[in-house]
């Protein structure tokens, strides 16, 4: 991520910060940069139930941090007709779990508002919708879904996970700037427990633009969000064990996905596998996969079948969590039969 | 100790020991919905404490505390409620009944809503037939509440922003939408803004401030509600715009979508200069309103959302003009709020051309509110009564309104299509990668195949991927 920086933010002053107070960052540059900027949702005037937006209502006024009734249908209607004015809203939803209420808001109006309006003009590019989404370890069937495979069925709507403090403030002024409604989906098991040096100045990261966090040869592991530290182990301990080298690709944005990175490096090794908490059934790993084998160049150079490494296709049970999302031992399982041929 | 990210950031966190061992992620503060973590030291108050004093006559919690204290067990019974008035300034025959009513209109005005509001009429029943007659896909009329679009938007500022539903063609055309606009959309030519993309009668106009029509019912209402909170927020960072509105259209069956309960909600505690316009023409496709609600239609409900709210008699356009004259002006006191219209009529017409209202309710029903009242009738008694109209001036009127419609008429139907790139334009403010190569995948396939589609009333023909189309949008 850092090496996509200009020199300026590279060398600039760092803070320590966890990913909350990354996301906190980011919305308090963009409402200093933007008076068009608005923060609103469930419970953010206080700071949040994730402490994503403290200080902000008392640093920028309650009439652009402030809470809205419950009801996230009327959340995001409310974020639409802000944007088709001009306006740029922010909404948080407070668990993606949550973000149902509001789907025909995002599917039939964020999304097709450009489309239909042609060539008047209006669209709900100014929309960013935040969401804390994925496994907690003990969020159940309410508290732990990572429904991101459901936006990126939606043409018109950009769906971006970021892995890391850094990533997440740079995709997030990205998404806050964009002119496309934006899905932006925070790890929340990530909030506290990822914590780096993020430079304290504006800066962005491009958006449907994957990164290659690792070079390697033999094997490339395409993934994005908080499997990326699982992955990032297995592949330690895989290539100690089997001596071969992989590759860890973040998507970073899940919808419109950078292609041409991962195919460039399926060409290189033959082998993949995507990995994710999401459930298996008609996931982003289903599209990457069948992607790759569709492209001619690609399909080829394959070795192997495309492995995918995601959620049992079950709601997310309490006591179960452990066996359900993928961990370190599943992903070098499946490292191991990728690689090793056996008679 | 967070989770170590040095293979990822290895210039940013030089110590890091054994990603493996290191996987062991603290939760992150996770909270059940509806149970906020109070340890944290919350940064605002939104309300000052409330507590109840000793011997109140008042409850004091906080969900209401001007409620006084009854010893009485009495349920407020929906029935006992009588039904909120209906406000008229002239009757079915014509005859001005408030006494305190003065037309703010000159002759020639009144004249022209009425032309409108024929306009619209006549149009419609053109429109129908054509689509009966297979030379458009769908068309939906507005027969009898032509005095509740044109009404209301006679009174608007050019700047107040416009969400319809779909039977408003009278907002368009008071608003400016010629013949030309209504037909050029209709026809899904290349001079529709649309670009082709949307059913008929789904009508948009940036220049006019009204928002392109969806076909998803309610959906407008919460964006009313944001967009008038935009407007409000816009004035805020630049006192030197002039005070706007926002105005949003919807039946009296949307208005059973929990769109609508969330717009009311979220208007009234942002307080947003919204009117909300609701249509009560009786039903919603086949649903009679005894179906639709059991409450005092949909006036009632604005008052439990802490709105205020009128009920107009919607074949009236005097009453409608009133009545959203002051529902802007109230609108826009104290910084804003919310204000319900909600407007009484008839649907005389089919829902729209895929239906036959016939087979869920009696034609003398419908032809007895044709003959007995309707808003163009109104407004003709008015007029005729003032003598500004006769039936020489009506014939004259129909008659060079019907040469306008079939001239717009015929010059949309001899249009060309839009070129066949604008399918993938504007699903995102740039063509992305994989569009790009969709369109060019198509555009093979019609090469490979031209005898199997016809391309000749599409701009451009096979064209679509190269200069001049490739750059324009």
């Amino acid at each position: 991520g850092s090496a996509e920086l200009p020199l300026e933010v590279r060398n600039s002053t760092t803070k320590r910060m966890n990913l909350f107070q990354a996301i906190n960052d980011a919305l308090s540059i963009a409402l200093t940069e933007d008076e068009n900027v608005l923060v609103f949702g469930e419970d953010v005037a206080f700071g949040g139930v994730f402490r994503c937006t403290m200080k902000l209502a008392e640093n920028f006024g309650r009439d652009r941090v402030f809470n809205t009734p419950l009801t996230e249908q009327g959340i995001m209607g409310f974020g639409i007709g802000l944007a088709a004015e001009g306006m740029r809203p922010v909404a948080e939803i407070q668990f993606a779990d949550y973000v149902y209420p509001a789907f025909d808001q995002l599917v039939n109006e964020a999304a097709k508002y450009r489309y239909r309006d042609g060539s008047c003009g209006r669209s709900a590019g100014g929309l960013t919708v935040r969401m804390p989404c994925g496994g907690v370890g003990h969020g159940a069937l309410y508290h732990s879904q990572s429904p991101e495979s459901l936006f990126t069925h939606i043409p018109g709507l950009r769906v971006i996970m970021p892995r890391s403090p850094l990533q997440a403030k740079g995709l997030l002024l990205s998404a806050i700037r964009s002119n496309d409604p934006c899905v932006f989906m925070e790890p929340k098991i990530l909030y506290r427990a990822a914590v780096e040096q993020v430079p304290l100045g504006p800066y962005t990261l491009p958006l449907s633009k994957a990164e290659i966090l690792k070079q390697g040869k033999d094997l490339t592991i395409i993934s994005y969000g908080q499997p990326l530290y699982i992955c990032n182990s297995a592949i330690q301990k895989a290539e100690q064990d089997l001596g071969i080298s992989i590759e860890l690709i973040d998507l970073r944005t899940v919808y419109p996905w950078d292609k041409e990175t991962v195919f460039k490096s399926v060409q290189k090794t033959g082998r993949c596998m995507v990995v994710h908490e999401a459930m298996v059934n008609a996931g982003i790993g289903a599209e990457v996969a069948a992607a790759i084998q569709e492209h001619p160049g690609t399909f080829i150079r394959l070795e192997a079948p495309v492995a995918r490494v995601a959620g049992w296709s079950i709601p997310t049970p309490l006591l179960y969590e452990k066996f359900n999302f993928p961990d370190v031992a599943n992903v070098v399982a499946d490292i191991k039969n990728l690689t090793i041929n056996e008679p | 100790m967070g989770l170590c990210l040095d293979t990822l950031f290895p210039s940013k966190t030089p110590n890091c020991n054994n990603f493996f061992q290191g996987y062991q992620p603290r939760a992150a503060s996770f909270l059940p919905r509806g149970a906020p973590n109070f340890a944290f030291r919350a940064g605002t108050r939104a309300a000052s404490s409330i507590s109840q004093r000793p011997g109140s006559s008042h409850v004091s919690f906080p969900g209401a505390v001007k409620s006084a204290f009854t010893s009485d067990l009495n349920f407020a019974l929906s029935a006992n409620s009588p039904a909120l008035p209906t406000y008229r300034v002239v009757d079915q025959d014509g005859n001005v009944v408030d006494q305190s009513f003065k037309p703010d209109l000159g002759d020639e005005e009144v004249v022209k809503l009425y032309r409108t509001m024929l306009t619209i009429s006549i149009m419609d029943i053109i429109m129908f037939d054509a689509q009966r007659q297979g030379r458009l896909s769908f068309y939906m009329v507005s027969a009898g509440e032509e005095a509740i679009s044109v009404g209301s938007a006679s009174v608007l500022d050019e700047g107040d922003v416009v969400f319809c539903q779909y039977r408003e063609q009278g907002v368009f055309a008071q608003r400016g939408f010629t013949l030309n606009d209504f037909m050029n959309q209709l026809f899904a030519n290349k001079k529709d803004p649309g670009k082709g993309r949307n059913m008929p009668v789904h009508y948009g106009s940036r220049e006019l401030n009204i928002h392109t029509i969806s076909s998803p019912l309610a959906t407008q209402i919460p964006h009313a509600a944001g967009a008038a909170y935009g407007l409000k927020i816009q004035r805020m960072n630049d006192p030197s715009l002039p005070p706007r509105v926002v105005v949003v259209y919807f039946g009296e069956g949307a208005a059973s979508e929990g769109d609508f309960h969330a717009a009311l909600n979220i208007a009234a505690t942002r307080s947003c200069p919204v009117v909300f316009i609701c249509r009560n023409n009786g039903y919603a496709i086949s649903t009679p309103t005894l179906e639709q609600y059991r409450g005092d239609g949909i006036a009632s409900r604005g008052i439990g959302y802490g709105i205020d709210t009128v009920r107009v008699d919607g074949n009236d356009i005097w009453a409608v003009r009133e009545v959203t004259k002051k529902a802007r002006e109230m609108a826009l006191e104290d910084g804003g709020r919310p204000i319900l219209v909600e407007a009484m009529s008839y649907r005389v017409s089919h829902h729209s051309t895929s239906d036959d209202s016939f087979a869920y309710r009696a034609r003398v029903e419908v032809e007895d509110w044709r003959r007995r009242d309707n808003p163009i009738g109104r407004l003709r008694k008015y007029m005729e009564a003032k003598g500004l109209w006769d039936e020489s001036k009506e014939k004259e009127a129909r008659e060079s309104i019907r040469r306008d419609v079939l001239k717009a008429f015929s010059e949309a139907e001899r249009e060309k299509k839009p070129p066949i790139r604008a399918m993938f334009e504007d699903v995102y403010e740039e063509l992305t990668p994989d569009l790009k190569a969709q369109m060019r995948e198509l555009r093979d396939h019609l090469e490979k195949y031209p005898e199997e589609y016809d391309l000749s009333e599409f701009e451009g023909g096979i064209r679509f991927t190269h200069p001049p189309f490739l750059n324009s949008s």
